[in-house]
């Protein structure tokens, strides 16, 4: 069927201003982050600085260990998802493949507990990992957001599994294979996309997330990026803006790069033609 | 499949455990974890380098500077109380501690605070830190309300600019923004994101009270002819005289700073604090100068919730504590905080100190007014946070607005607010 000229224009405009919503408020860091102060406070803003300046990442350096604090925050997102990718592959596994009471159970208690709140959490949780003495360490931090972002892992890699046809497992079966080498050699590379997009979403989670990381963490060294942007705001709200947007543009560069770096794998079709329909 | 992924997630948590740091140290010398939330780069400064000077001084006694952040401190704190890993000594603002004092989470001082930094803050500011005959803080810095004017405007418009000692009426104020505005622009913008805190502070210079205490200790709210004056002078420059910006209301206070350089407005109530957004983010040659906010019946009085400095009822050093928090209250350290602050320090040495006495970016205005300041009125009032959010904030959002008038305003303050506050004082 093909589109009418007229349908494919206003497609692209649709296209182009979702594109400039998304970007927008990335763009207007970035603005933000190399205008001087007397530009911040301006009447009318312009979107190019009229007076570029590094002086707010200068600032931004000096004032607040914006490169330990991110190298916590690396290490806490980069644990989270390879722990949480390695608990909710096989669970997600026997999730989609064996229909059980337990199974089902399972996935209502993973929606269910999307509805959680976490501020209803986090007294229970301190008490808890203080009992393990792992607070005021990042590896308790990591254990936080791997349990934090399982549900969802969880709910995202079923899907996965279930997408993948039972056929080729019977296949390998058929061929001598048995479970566990099914699961490696046939299971795991198909479900590459959504094994990354899990850890995507993990590695993402634990990068932007706060308040979990303010309550836990109480030596200044290790605490994260977010914890250290807040330091940037002061009573009442007021921030330093400069500065602050300076060290933001900074802290949303990672995830960028990841993004950049695995969005193909995420799209790619690696299931295409694997089985005649 | 089950049990090794239970066993996987086992060794994971028991590796995580093997590799945490084991809480705090405390090799034979005390260590105190002092939480601070000074955010502006010379507060921060100085508070590091009154740590310093106490570590090097006191060896056994070590001070470990921690960085907090006003944006989620009451959360943050309150998980920490509940969990006993709180700080020791800890920074917030008198209007946070109710909570924490009823908790039984912070220290009562009382008995522990020594004569000179006693009789150094004035009772008034005592009363801030005080619930239920406990002392709970220590209250270091404070801010008044001021109007920050545009002087070249007021010089030029040739209206009589008030002095502590000979300040506006609020009637005169209303005068003096009529005749500052028109042509697109205006007298005042009132910052009023927040309404509540800054009419009950302001009104307590017209005699405003809002809040009685009857004679069974419950408390009931009366909005009175003293309770007025701030809220319908604002109502009457945005409804009437068309003197005051509209779409301010909803503002923060760095929010206004943008007309104001531009020349939209020649006066913008803020606290004292923001002086140091006007050095840095003002253009070139921009002539500014600090007002004292109008005065009514009540004189130049205003509320304010100063800053303060508690230690953790868990902490098994408060001597110790309350040792480190007199040094960093002495005068010449009291001092060093209000400039890296841009505030007022609460002690009576330190505010006569000559460095806050000078005319530059209005540091005298403010320490004239120091006299006047007085606890917020509603900081020990149970159920007032609700109040404020379900009941006040909106309709004084309203009434600013122009979408109701002084009547309903009255009714919606008194009759919904005493249904609120009686919910907590049964």
């Amino acid at each position: 069927m093909r589109t009418s000229t007229g349908a494919r224009v206003g497609q692209y405009a649709a296209l182009l201003a979702y594109l400039v919503f998304l970007a927008f408020p990335f763009l207007w860091l970035l603005s933000t982050a190399f205008k001087p102060p007397t530009e911040l406070a301006s009447l009318h803003p312009t979107w190019i600085p009229q007076d570029p300046t590094l002086a707010n990442f200068r600032q931004a350096f000096d004032e607040q260990p914006l490169l330990r604090a991110a190298l916590n925050s690396l290490l806490a997102a980069l644990a989270s998802a390879v722990v949480a990718v390695v608990v909710a592959t096989p669970t997600a596994y026997v999730m989609a493949r064996h229909r059980t009471a337990l199974a089902r159970a399972a996935t209502g208690w993973v929606v269910v507990s999307q509805a959680f709140p976490f501020v209803l959490l986090i007294i229970p949780l301190f008490l808890v990992l203080k009992n393990l003495r792992l607070i005021d360490s990042v590896p308790g931090l990591v254990l936080v957001y791997v349990v934090w972002a399982l549900p969802f892992a969880l709910w995202m890699l079923t899907g996965y599994v279930r997408a993948v046809p039972a056929e080729l497992e019977e296949a390998a079966a058929v061929d001598g294979a048995g479970r566990l080498r099914t699961l490696v050699s046939v299971t795991v590379p198909l479900l590459a996309p959504g094994i990354v997009a899990t850890a995507l979403f993990a590695f993402v989670t634990a990068w932007n997330e706060f308040f979990f990381a303010l309550v836990l963490l109480k030596t200044p060294e290790k605490q994260t990026l977010p914890v250290v942007l807040t330091h940037f705001i002061g009573a009442e709200g007021v921030a330093d803006l400069g500065p602050l947007a300076a060290a933001a543009f900074l802290a949303t560069l990672p995830s960028l790069v990841v993004f950049a770096i695995i969005q193909r794998r995420i799209t790619g079709g690696v299931l295409a033609g694997a089985v005649k329909s | 499949m089950r049990t090794r992924i239970l066993v996987t997630a086992l060794a994971v948590a028991l590796l995580l455990a093997g590799c945490s740091s084991g809480g705090t140290r405390d090799d034979g010398r005390i260590t105190l974890r002092f939480q601070s939330l000074a955010w502006q780069e010379e507060s921060v400064e100085a508070n590091k380098e009154l740590v310093e000077e106490w570590n090097a001084a006191h060896p056994d006694i070590r001070v470990e500077y921690v960085q907090g952040s006003w944006d989620s401190v009451h959360d943050q704190l309150l998980t920490s109380f509940e969990g006993g890993e709180a700080p020791d000594i800890i920074h917030d603002a008198s209007d946070d501690l109710a909570d924490f004092a009823y908790g039984g989470y912070l220290a009562d001082l009382t008995e522990l605070l020594p004569g000179r930094l006693k009789s150094d803050i004035p009772p008034r500011g005592w009363e801030t830190v005080t619930f239920d005959d406990g002392v709970y803080g220590v209250p270091f810095l404070q801010e008044p309300r001021v109007l920050i004017a545009n002087a070249t405007w007021l010089k030029e418009s040739g209206v009589r600019v008030p002095t502590p000692e000979a300040p506006w009426s609020w009637d005169e104020f209303r005068r003096v923004t009529k005749r500052l505005g028109g042509d697109g622009r205006y007298g005042v913008a009132w910052p009023l994101k927040e309404p509540v805190s800054a009419t009950l502070n302001l009104s307590l210079s017209a005699g405003g009270r809002l809040f009685h205490r009857g004679d069974d200790g419950k408390v009931t709210v009366r909005f009175e002819e003293g309770d007025e004056v701030v809220p319908r002078t604002v109502h009457e420059q945005v409804n009437t005289d068309r003197s005051a910006s509209p779409t301010t209301l909803g503002s923060g206070g760095s929010d206004t700073l943008p007309g104001f350089f531009a020349g939209k407005y020649a006066m913008v109530p803020l606290g004292f604090s923001y002086r140091q957004q006007i050095v840095q983010q003002a253009p070139e040659g921009f002539d500014w100068q600090v007002l004292p906010a109008p005065a009514g019946a009540g004189g130049l009085t205003q509320g304010v919730s100063p800053q303060t400095l508690s230690v953790a009822e868990d902490c098994p050093h408060k001597e110790e504590a309350v040792a480190f928090l007199d040094f960093l209250l002495r005068p010449e350290n009291m001092v060093r905080l209000a400039l890296g602050d841009w505030m007022l320090p609460t002690g009576s040495r330190a505010l006569a100190d000559p460095a806050l006495r000078t005319a530059e970016h209005g540091w005298a205005t403010g320490t004239a007014l120091a006299a006047h300041l007085r606890p917020a009125p509603a900081q020990t009032v149970r159920g007032y946070p609700e109040w404020k959010d379900k009941v006040a904030t909106p309709a004084l959002q309203e009434y600013y607005s122009g979408a109701i008038g002084l009547d309903e305003l009255r009714e919606r303050l008194e009759e919904d607010g005493n249904l609120v506050l009686a919910r907590y004082q049964r």
